[in-house]
Parts: structure tokens; sequence; C-alpha cells
């Protein structure tokens, strides 16, 4: 009952001072925005990691030439060079734990039909690459192992190579492209897939035999990787030391030698990039909070300056039977309305901000219900904390002296 | 009648910088209930001091000080709070309104801190003692459009507004003309037959004669303190005021 007068008073007294409480506000209004805006980003980047890693499939490898990159010392490019075709031989003799497995060498360069031409990569790969990315020709076929063996000249085209060198529809299978100068058949279309969450083309790509980079494109002997997928994506990190194993025999490394290659797994990668990303958003968190911070301290430096200014009006109140407890309520009722409808006009921007931002910068975003509960709840709270100090001020006033302030 | 108020050998020191200043050095008397007393003295005398103390606004420096019989200086201030919220009315020497704020508001305040008043008891309330003192016309207009009369009407009305059982009222027809202090004259007498305590201070010596007692004060001390048997009536004096006289 006295609560509600209590809300009515402090709701007048705002009222008198629309321009000085927005003023207040906005210290808030900022410090909440900015937090909604930051965590919306940190979680979008994490939802689109997370969305991106199962659609590569959880259980995937990879086998990197040289050692593990320490301190951020720069390798040299024969560190780069470790990978043969033979280990990847030895490893497909060996290996338990893999199921499906291809080496990888990119060229990169023109693809050129007629008078056509699209720059992109030739992907030097096996036949087992389809089932690692889970990929299907749509039009025309794969090409075979013996293919590989062969080196042939062939390749499958991605949809935005064919819409490319073909806009005027012409069917692709069987037509001769080049690759810079080397001419190859195309034997097949890759289905479509369109972009994916990190907005990459994944129709973007001519498959190719590894054997036919190696040898005609780049005239190396060496892998640019291997990648592979674990027959159980549970037993990854046995599958990995396997692979270790096989790999430090095939090189011939001594027990006290560091690998020259690097392994990793799709799990392993997903945490790494979630843990930065994590790191991130605390970051950005902080600086978000910090800046709601400021914003309480505002509302504390302006009610402190009102209970000044009203010294009178509160002696008054006090003479004519308020409590302490009542003008503290009074003030607390003022600093917890200051901060909880910039915390609510907060909301709102920060949620304008994160629109603006998925519309205009394409950033893959996500305001979670956690974060605005939490900035409501945190709001209220520095109302409560910094409007105590002036509200406790105010309430220890002797009535008779408040009175004669002037 | 019961005791309602006792001061004994009441006491207030001021420190103003080195000095001291001895707003009251002494005073004691006993109101019953149902007194109308009028305190006049000289500026300075220290009235506004004693009433500020009656109040339960302000302590003494010693002396012991009890209402309704019991000891106020021993009361929490919450206690105090309440009292002043419930028991008295209190008129201040300078009005005292919330600035901005219209007439009605001002005298629902002490309504505001009392959970029992609802919000519509409290403006028919705050309506009824604005029409009291004449202010039926101007019951939403703001403090700083009203004259300094008007205002001063307002502060009575505020104090009336809790339905005290003591009104203490320091200048209340300071700054009236004739007819409007006498017709609140009126109105305090008809609370005093009504069996209000009524402490009422004043530098119109005139005013002795409606009032049942009157306590000079004079340096802190009380000079004179008499009962008046043959209280005049305010109102026979209203109707005996020349009619064109103020207007
Ligand atoms: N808060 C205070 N601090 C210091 N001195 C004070 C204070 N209040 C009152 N005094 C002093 O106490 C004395 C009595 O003051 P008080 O206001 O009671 O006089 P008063 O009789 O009401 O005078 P007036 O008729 O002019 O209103 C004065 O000398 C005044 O200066
Ligand atoms: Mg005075």
């Amino acid at each position: 009952m006295i609560a509600a007068n209590l809300l009515k008073v402090a709701l007048k007294a705002m009222n008198n001072n629309k321009m000085r409480c927005f003023l207040t506000m906005l210290g808030v209004i900022i410090g909440v925005g900015a937090v909604i805006a930051m965590l919306a980003i940190g979680q979008g980047s994490k939802n689109s990691i997370k969305a991106q890693i199962s659609e590569m499939g959880s259980n995937m490898i990879m086998i990197f030439p040289g050692s593990e990159n320490r301190g951020g010392v720069r390798q040299s490019a024969s560190d780069m060079q470790t990978l043969k075709p033979a280990d990847y031989e030895a490893l497909s003799r060996e290996a338990q734990g893999i199921l499906y497995m291809t080496p990888t060498v990119n060229g990169s360069g023109q693809w050129i039909y007629g008078n056509n031409n699209y720059p992109s990569q030739a992907q030097g790969v096996n036949t087992q690459y389809l089932d690692i990315r889970q990929r299907t020709v749509s039009e025309g076929e794969m090409f075979t192992e013996e293919d590989v063996r062969n080196a042939a000249k062939v390749c499958v085209l991605g949809k935005t190579l064919v819409e490319n060198l073909f806009p005027d529809g012409t069917d692709p299978i069987g037509k001769v492209v080049r690759f810079g100068k080397i001419p190859m058949t195309v034997i097949g279309v890759l289905d479509e897939k369109g972009y994916n969450t990190m907005g990459q083309d994944q129709d973007d790509l001519a498959l190719v035999p590894y054997t036919t980079v190696m040898k005609r494109v780049l005239a190396s002997d060496y892998l640019q990787g291997i990648q592979a997928s674990a027959v159980d994506e549970n037993r990854t990190q046995e599958t990995i030391s396997e692979i270790t194993d096989i790999l430090r025999d095939q090189h011939r490394l001594r027990e006290d030698q560091d690998s020259d290659f690097t392994i990793r797994s799709m799990q392993e990668l997903a945490e790494m990039i979630s843990s930065t990303s994590s790191m991130m958003t605390v970051l950005l968190a902080a600086v978000a909070g910090i800046s709601l911070l400021v914003g309480g301290i505002g509302i504390m430096n302006i009610m402190i300056v009102s209970v000044t200014e009203r010294t009178r009006e509160i002696g008054l109140r006090m003479s004519i039977g308020a409590t302490g407890r009542d003008i503290m309520m009074q003030f607390l009722i003022e600093a917890v309305i200051l901060s909880v409808t910039g915390g609510i006009l907060g909301i709102l921007i920060g949620a304008l901000a994160t629109w603006m931002i998925s519309i205009f910068a394409n950033w893959p975003v996500a305001i979670s219900t956690t974060s605005v509960v939490l900035s409501f709840a945190v709001c209220t709270i520095i109302g409560i904390v910094f409007g105590f100090y002036p509200a406790a001020k105010a309430s220890r006033l002797d009535p008779i002296e408040a009175i004669r302030y002037e | 009648m019961k005791e309602i108020i006792k001061i004994v050998d009441l006491k207030r020191y001021f420190k103003v910088g080195e000095e001291t200043v001895k707003a009251l050095r002494g005073v004691s008397f006993t109101i019953h209930e149902g007194e109308f007393v009028t305190i006049m003295g000289t500026s300075g005398s220290g009235k506004s001091t004693l009433l500020n103390t009656l109040g339960c606004l302000d302590t003494p420096t010693s002396g012991e000080y009890l209402l309704d019989g019991i000891s106020v200086q021993k009361m929490g201030k919450n206690e105090r709070a309440k009292i002043r919220n419930r028991k008295i009315g209190f008129i201040f020497q300078n009005y005292n309104l919330l600035p901005k704020t219209t007439a009605m508001e001002n005298v629902e305040l002490p309504l505001i801190y009392n959970p029992t008043v609802s919000a519509k008891e409290r403006a028919e309330r705050a309506e009824r003692c604005l029409r009291d003192v004449g202010l039926g016309e101007r019951l939403y207009h703001k403090s700083n459009q009203m004259s300094g009369g008007q205002q001063q009407r307002v502060a009575i009305a505020r104090a009336l507004v809790n339905n005290p059982v003591i009104i203490l009222a320091d200048e209340a027809t300071g700054n009236l003309d004739t007819r409007t202090s006498f017709s609140i004259l009126t109105l305090f007498q008809r609370l005093h037959r009504e069996g209000k305590t009524i402490i009422f201070v004043t530098h119109n010596p005139d005013l002795a004669l409606y009032s049942s007692r009157n306590i000079m004060l004079r340096d802190g001390r009380i000079t004179s303190d008499e009962y008046n048997h043959n209280i005049q009536s305010a109102e026979e004096a209203l109707r005996a005021l020349p009619k064109d006289m103020d207007e």
C-alpha cells in the first residue's frame, strides 16, 4: 500500500526531471545494448561453428606436414614437405581405425572453357573423398581408382564452376576444359550444396585425381595433407595415436625426435575454435559489463545530486511522518526504475543493433534468452546497489535540519 | 482531563561556531487534553524551538518531555515519525509546501505514509480540509501559483488532514488579512470545541482573548502563564467586522 504510494512519488519526481532521467539512463542503455549485441555475436559464431562441424563430420581426422607450430616459429618450406604418397599407402595398409582416407594436394589456377574462364582450384583427391565429405556426383561419374593410378586428365566439377564455364547451359559431360595449360575431360558434376554456415561456396571446386595434380600441375612428390574419417568417432583419440605410430615409423623418427607432421581431429578443432570464441565472448562481455558499471555509477551520481537538491523536501516528508525507511524506499525505487527502464531500452536497442549487424555485416548472430534475463537482473541489482548509498544518505537526514537546508 | 503534554525543565542549546545559543533555558508546563494555548513572545524568544520540540521534530538538550505519558526522548526515530504522522498536525512558520505540486497533493502528503487510508479516502479528506480553510476553488493550483496567505492555508489544511489529536501552529495567521485570520481562528475554535488540543504561536496579543490559556516566553524562559476564563467567539468577531473591509 505504502509501496504503491512511494512508487507514485518516485514517478512524479522523475517526471519533473525527464531530460536528466533520460541522460542518466543513457549509460545503462548503452551498457546493456552492448552486452546484448556482444553476446549475440559470440553466441552466433559459436552456433555456426557447431553447425559447420556437424556438417563436415565430427569423425574427421586431418594430417598436415610439418611439426606442430610452437610459439609462432616460422617453418621453412622443407619442413612442410614431409608427407609422401608412401605414407598414405602405409596408413591404408596398416591403420585399423581409419574408415576412409584421401591424400590432398591443391593447385590453384584458371579453369578455362572456350571464352569462359574462372579462377578456382584443382583439388587433388582420391575416390574416397566423396565418402569423407558426404558428397555425391549428380551427373556423369566420379573418376576411378584406375584414373588415380594413371594420373588421368579427368575432372569432376562443382555447380559454380559449371555455371561459370558453361553459362549457356551446355552439358559439360565429355567436354574438354583446361586447368591452366592442362586439358582435362569433364566426367562428372558434383551435387549442389550451396553456402555453408561460414559463408563459403561449397560448389566452387573441381575434383581431380591427386596423382594428376602432383605430376601434371605441381610437379611435386609431396602431399599437402591427408584427410581421413575414423571408424568410430568416440575412438578418434586412439586412431590418432595409431596414425602417429605408423607415420613416425614410416619417417624413421627416433624416440627423442619431434613428429614432423601434425594431426588434428575435427573434435579437437571444434573445441579449440569454440574455446577461442568463448574467450572472445567473455572479453566482449567484460568490456560491455564495464560500460554497464559506468552506467550504474552515473545513476549513483545523479541520485546523490538529487538527494542533496531535495533535502528540504525530504525534511518535510519526514516531519509529517515519513520514516527513514519510507524515504529510503522512495529513492531506491527511483534508482531501480532508472536502471530497469534503462535496461529494457538497452535490450531493445541491443536487439536492434544485433539485427542490423546480421543484415548489413552478414554475421551469424543469436540473442539468447539467458543474456536478456541476465541483463535484466543485472540492471535491477545495479539500481539497488548504486541507489543504496544515496537512498541511505537521504534516510539518515534529521528532519528539522533538513527542512532548514538552503 | 488527562495530561497530554508535560515538559519539565526543558533546555535547548545550539552550538554556533564557538558560541552556544540558549534558545530554551528551562521551560516547564503541563497541558491537558482539550486546551487551546497561545504562546507569545518577542522574536527570537524560543517559540519555534519550543514548538519543534513539542512536535517531536527536535530533541531537547536536557529536560523531560512526556507526550500522553510516554517519554519522547526514549522513543525511536520510527516511533516519533509515526506519532508525527498520526497524532500531530504541524503548521510551519514558513509553510514548507512542496514546490511544483498542487494544493491537493500537498494536503494528501501525510496520508501517503499512512497505510490505513485508501487513495479514495485520501482525496476526499484532502478536499474537505481545503474547503474548510476556504480554498475549495484552488484545489489543483500549484503551490508556487498561490499567494502567501493561500499557501499558509494549504499548510493549515495539511496539518488537519490526518485528524490529529494535537495541533501545533507556528504563526498560522501571520500572513492573513483580518477577515481570513478570523475565519481561520473560527476553524481553530471549532476544532477546540471538538476536543482537540491546540498550541498556537502568535505575535498578535489580541488572539489571547480567543484561547483558553496564554503563555509568554522571553529569552527562553516563561514570564507568564495565564488561563482565560472568558473566551471570546471568533465567529462573532468575524460577523462584527465591517463587510467591505478587505474587498
Ligand atoms: N538551528 C539553530 N541553530 C542555531 N541557532 C538557532 C537554531 N534554531 C534557533 N536558533 C536560535 O534560537 C533562538 C530562538 O529561535 P526561535 O526560532 O525559537 O525564535 P522564535 O521565538 O520562533 O522567533 P520568531 O518569532 O522570529 O519566529 C534564536 O536566537 C535563534 O537564533
Ligand atoms: Mg518562530
